[in-house]
This record gives C-alpha cells, structure tokens and sequence, in this order.
C-alpha cells in the first residue's frame, strides 16, 4: 500500500519537474518585451475603437504612436487636446495645440427647399440609391437622407429629422471621427475647424450643376454667381465647377459673403443674431 | 418536351397586350434629343457643332475606343446645343438636340423595300461596316455588336444563337418584329453568320409566340443552316447563359464570356439591324418600341426615332392614363423606373411601361424567413439572402466568394420573395462594391 503511494508521488513529482522545467525554458526563449508605454498610452485613450484617428482601433494607435516615437501625424479626434496632452507626457513628448473640428453637413435640400419630384420605394441606404438615381428632389449631389451617416456614427451624435428629411449632428456629442464623411456616398459630410465659440460660416451645397439647374431642383442651391469670391477680403473662398467653398483656415468669420449670397446657401452657426432680415433662414439654420 | 433552362427561372404574368398590334411607324418628332453615350463603354465624341444642319442618318458622334458605338441623327434639321440631359437616373449625360425640319435622308441609304438577300462583303468587311452604322445589341444590354462579332483569338465560334424569347413580360417589340420583318431578319442572320464565320444557327422562341414560331419556320426552310427552337416559358430565359443552356445544354462558365463554349448571342433586333445596315447602308437611329400598360388606351408597338422624347410616344398611344404609379423603360422585371418623360428614346429602349398606382408599391419588408424560395428561384444558383445578409454587413469578400458577381440583375429572387425583401437592391450594391474591389486589384 505504502509503495503504491511512493511511486504515484514520485511519478507526479517528476513529471511535473520536467514540465516545469521545459514551461520556463519556452517562456525564456520565446519572451515577448512589450514596451509598457503602449499599456499606458491605450489606458489614456478613449477606447471607444472608433477608427477616426485611421488605426484600427485603440490599442493598435497606441502601439503606433509608441513605436514612432513622435506624434507627428498622429492625433486623436475623439479625445482631442486633452487626450493627446496625457499621451505627450506619458511619452515624454509635447502635444501640439490642434483645432477642435466638427462634421458639418453641407446640404439644406429639406422637403421645403428641394420638394420630391419622385417616390423612391427601394432599398433605404443612400450607397445604393446614390448608384441607382439622383433622389427624390432631382439634385445629383444632394442628401439621399436615407441615414447611412447615421448608421455609421458610434457615438449616437447624428439623426434623421423627419421635418426635414436632413441628418442632424449634434455638436456636443460630435467627436469629429470622419465615419458619417467617409458613410456618405455624396461627400456631403465634412469636418471642419469648430472655430471660437462653434462659430462656423460654410457653403451649405455640394451642387456642381450650373445655376439654373441646380436652381430648378433646390432653391438653396450655391448658383456659383460668385459674389461671396468677390465679397471676400481674406481670398478664403474658392469657386470650381459652378460651386463655392470656404477655406476654414482662411475664413475670419466676418460675415460678408452670408449677406451676400443670393440663395441663403452659406450659412453662419452660433452667431449673435443680426436685426433679422430673412427671419425664416434663421429658423434653419438653427436646425442646420 | 420544349427545351428550357434547368437551374431556377419564374413565371410573371405574361400580360403581352400589344401582341397583336402591328408596328406602326411614327413621323419624325419635333425636336429629339441624342444622347452621346448610348451604348456599353465610352461614350462617342460629338462631330457636329450648334447650328449646324444634319440629315438622317449622318453620323453624329464617333466612337472612338474599342467598346463604343458610332451614333447617327435621326432625323433632319438643325443642331440647337450639345448640353446635359438627365438619363433614366436622372443624372446628366450630354446629348446633341436637334430641332426637326422636314425628313431629308443621306444618299447613300437605300430606302427601297426590296429585300436584297445576297451579301458579297467579306467576314472584315461586314465587321467594319456595323462598326460604321453604330449597332449595339438590341435586347438592352446595347453592347457594341463589332466586339461581339470579333471573335478573341484562339477561340472559335460555333454556333450562332438568336434570342427571340423576349421573356420580359408586356413587351412584344420582337415578337412583331419577327412577324412582319422575319425574312431581313434571316438575310441579317445569315450576315452575322458569315461575320462569325459559323455554318450553324438557332433562333429561339418562347413557346408562347406560336404565331412567329411557325412564321420563322416556314421562313427559315429557305436558308440553310438555320433551325427555330420553340422554348418552354419561363423568366428570365432571354438571358445569355441561359439562353444558351437552353439550346444547346452547355454552360457559360462563372465569370466567362459565351464564346467560351463556342457560342455568341444576339437579339432579333440586332438581326435586322445589322440587315439595314450591311444590305440596305441605313445606320441603327430608328427602333421598335412597345408602349404599354393594363389601362393604356392602346397599347402599341411603334418604329421610333433614337432621341424622341418618351411622353411623344405615351401621347401617341392614347396618354397617361390616371392612377399611373410609375412609367418604366423597358420591362417590368428589369426595366428602370423614369423620373421624367421628357427621357429621350436610346437604342436600349425596348418599352415604356405604364403601371397603375395598385401595381407600382413594393409590399411591406418583413424578416427572412429562410423559405430559400430565392435560392430555387435564381438561375445563376446564387443564395440571394447569404449574400443581402454579407452586403449588409459588408462582407466583400465572403460575397465575392460566394460569386456576387455572377449575378445579372434578373430580379427572380425579389419576385418570389414572401417577405418583400429588397434582395436585389442589395446584390445590386454588393456587385457595385466588390466590382470596384476586382478592378482597383488588377491596377
């Protein structure tokens, strides 16, 4: 009985020497030395895998901005200044000051502005309408709103207004990750600076149809007239294939070309109100 | 026992309501609009500017690379601008418009009705001249006959198969064709076979047009080489692949064109167009068009100018009628639906299709209930609700794996579905997307 004992003991015993003893030469030899910056770095970040910064999500940005070394090129939307200041001093880097941006929908074709010509009774995603026909109001480049930018947003910022018919951001929640911009078949959507005190002027078409055209289809359609180019002092606004745009970087938010534009298609956001003289495009732009 | 297709196929309603009207040929309209592009592949480059006077039948534009088709005037007068018209999309393609002034033809075409059967040009000749007159494959893919007919080297043409099945129901603009022009029609198969250089041709009729059946076969015994296969009904049999399968029992492989097992497809239209214009010098800017509808005050099978606006021909066949849910170009299964009648008339144009508010409503979206109707139904022998579940998620690769692009867009897998699904708008998208995968691959 005693020996039975011994011999299961000593057995067991040696087995689990000799497994312990090839368990640490393994662990030796293949030994992974993971920079724990990288722990700390992706602790930092929002964790919410988001893709805005164009990694595939946190952990693999972390493993980026450590094994660069710098953070040039590299930025968290999401997280913004604060994040990127925590990241600079865990990597002992200073954080350069970046704007805060916001995506800004760049259409006001609502049921009122662009009325529907058609029903369009298919597939509701814009990708597939958008190869299909040019939408219910007839403008080739306008919003589908068939929801695909609010699909795409994980962070519960973007809506589909049934007033209008238009998607809706909501700033606050807005984390400028690019997903709506990159969802939108049209490029309707586009980040831009969020500017001092959110305020924000921007051509609010993407029509590049000639005037009358786009006219016929929308009666805020940018006509590409050209009079904002004139207006402006800053040389912020461009004009290419019959549609205007306003260079944010450039732009110093003095308000002339809005006066200027014949069909309301720029718009100002967040700005104390002016002795009103269209009262109505006040009201959308609030919505806007 | 009629020959069919073996894998999937529906049965729509038929409702051939024109069947018996005869084409009635339409006066020149007041003003047409051509568009540039009107076949598969690049579209051509106008040759005439604003202000200048055309003839019938002058060539217009050029085609200038491989895959493109010469277009020609279809009616004489005077070019008023080359701006941008809305397509069946409703985006804007540039077309020329011309503002009609009486009907002055070219010389070189011979307008006679005399029915030249002998043709003395040889195999290139033949090819250069559809090139020339701008013929695209009439059934509505409008696919340059020229490349068709150009046969890649080392592969030989067997058979040539003339698809007369016109399976898209209401339609019936082949089915007159066959009744009123069936001995040009045989004269053009005869070119095209020559063209091909095969000794053999098949044309098949759906057994629901006995009339053209037993008028092609009567025909037809006076030329040599070519047989009438009378075709069981079933959608969508005027397919290609399964056109082929149908005749002759082989199968196109995935991904492969017809001539891979020896065969080349083409419509009756085709047939006689390219009749017209080897025999008679006379380029493709007229077509048959079948206008109808269940409330149509007469549904009519017109010969119609390429560039006449569709609301002409709705006018001539007694006007929308109320209740008109949607105006399509084409068939019911694959035509596209219109957002305009100011739509100008193209070579592809096969019918416009009036339908009633009731018929026009797609029924309510209800889950998949994994009946797989939709996988017995496609003849391709796809899983369309695998692949609307893989494009929802976005899985490209597993769709393309699972042969999304095999899909010809028949709509036999919507059409049977119980639950209303949007089966094809998703493969549609699913083919768009990982098409572009397959092409930004071999850059």
């Amino acid at each position: 009985m005693n020996q039975a004992v011994l011999f299961a003991v000593i057995t067991l015993g040696v087995i689990g020497i000799a497994s312990a003893a090839i368990l640490f030469i393994v662990a030796q030899k293949f030994k992974v030395i993971e920079d724990p910056r990288i722990d700390e770095v992706a602790d930092a970040l929002p964790g919410a895998n988001c893709g805005g910064c164009g990694y595939a999500g946190c952990r693999n940005f972390a493993e980026k901005i450590v094994s660069a070394g710098s953070l040039e090129n590299l930025n968290c939307p999401v997280g913004g200044s604060n994040v990127m200041k925590q990241v600079a001093a865990i990597m002992g880097l200073v954080a350069e000051e970046k704007d805060p941006m916001v995506a800004v929908l760049r259409c006001n074709g609502s049921f009122a502005h662009a009325p529907k010509k058609v029903v369009y009774d298919g597939a509701l995603n814009c990708q597939f309408a958008n190869a299909l026909y040019t939408g219910e109001s007839g403008c080739p480049n306008g919003c589908l709103g068939l929801g695909d930018c609010v699909d795409s947003c994980a962070f519960d910022a973007m809506y589909i207004d049934e007033a209008t018919g238009l998607p809706v951001i909501i700033e606050d929640k807005c984390t400028s990750c690019g997903a709506c911009v990159k969802a939108c078949p049209r490029h309707i959507i586009e980040l831009r600076k969020k500017g001092p005190k959110s305020k924000r002027i921007f051509v609010c078409c993407v029509n590049t149809e000639k005037g009358a055209v786009a006219r016929k289809n929308c009666e805020v359609a940018c006509i590409g007239c050209g009079k904002c180019v004139k207006v402006c002092n800053f040389e912020a606004i461009t004009m290419e294939n019959n549609l205007a745009y306003i260079n944010f970087e450039k732009c110093t938010l003095c308000r002339k070309c809005v006066e200027e534009c014949p069909t309301n298609a720029i718009h100002e956001l967040n700005f104390k109100p002016r002795a009103p003289k269209h009262p109505a495009d006040k009201q959308e732009e609030v919505v806007a | 026992m009629l020959k069919t297709f073996k894998k999937g196929g529906v049965h729509p309603h038929e409702n051939k309501l024109s069947a018996d009207k005869q084409v009635q040929m339409l006066p020149p309209p007041l003003k047409v609009y051509i568009p540039l592009g009107q076949s598969l592949g690049a579209p051509a480059r106008p040759l005439v500017d604003k202000g200048a006077e055309v003839k019938t039948g002058q060539l217009i534009a050029k085609g200038e690379s491989f895959i493109s088709a010469n277009v020609h005037s279809s009616v004489s007068g005077k070019v008023v601008k080359i701006d941008d018209i809305t397509d069946t999309s409703g985006y804007r393609r540039k077309a020329v418009f011309i503002e009609t002034a009486g009907d002055d033809w070219i010389d070189t075409i011979d307008r006679s009705q005399t029915i030249v059967r002998e043709c003395k040009l040889s195999q290139q000749e033949i090819i250069r001249k559809i090139n020339e007159m701008g013929i695209v494959g009439l059934g509505g893919a409008t696919f340059p006959s020229h490349v068709k007919l150009s046969v890649p080297e080392g592969k030989k043409a067997q058979t040539l198969i003339i698809n007369g099945v016109e399976c898209e129901p209401y339609l019936t603009a082949d089915h007159r064709l066959m009744l009123e022009r069936g001995e040009e029609i045989l004269v053009g198969i005869t070119i095209l076979m020559k063209a091909l250089g095969v000794n053999k041709a098949v044309i098949g009729i759906e057994n629901n047009k006995p009339d053209a059946i037993a008028h092609m076969q009567k025909l037809a015994a006076d030329f040599k080489g070519i047989d009438i296969v009378a075709l069981k009904v079933k959608y969508p049999q005027g397919a290609e692949k399964q056109l082929i399968k149908a005749v002759t029992g082989r199968e196109v492989p995935s991904q492969k064109l017809p001539i891979e097992v020896g065969c080349v497809v083409n419509n009756v239209g085709t047939a006689f167009a390219v009749y017209e214009a080897v025999q008679k010098n006379k380029p493709l800017f007229e077509r048959v068009v079948t206008v109808t509808g269940k409330n149509v005050a007469s549904p009519s099978n017109f010969l119609v100018r390429i560039g006449t606006p569709v609301a002409d021909l709705i006018e001539k066949a007694g006007g929308v009628p109320e209740n008109t849910g949607k105006i399509i170009s084409g068939g019911p299964m694959m035509g596209k639906a219109l957002n305009s009648t100011e739509i100008p008339v193209v070579k592809g144009t096969s019918g416009i299709l009036l339908f009633p508010e009731s018929d026009s409503k797609r029924v309510k979206v209800q889950p998949c209930i994994r009946c797989a109707k939709c996988v017995s139904a496609c003849p391709m022998g796809l899983e369309p609700y695998l692949l609307e579940r893989e494009v929802n998620a976005a899985l490209w690769d597993e769709a393309e794996t699972d042969r999304v692009m095999d899909c010809m867009e028949c709509g036999s897998c919507q059409f049977t579905c119980p639950s209303g699904r949007p089966l094809l708008d998703y493969l549609r998208l699913g083919k768009n997307k990982v098409g572009q995968i397959i092409r930004s691959r071999t850059k």
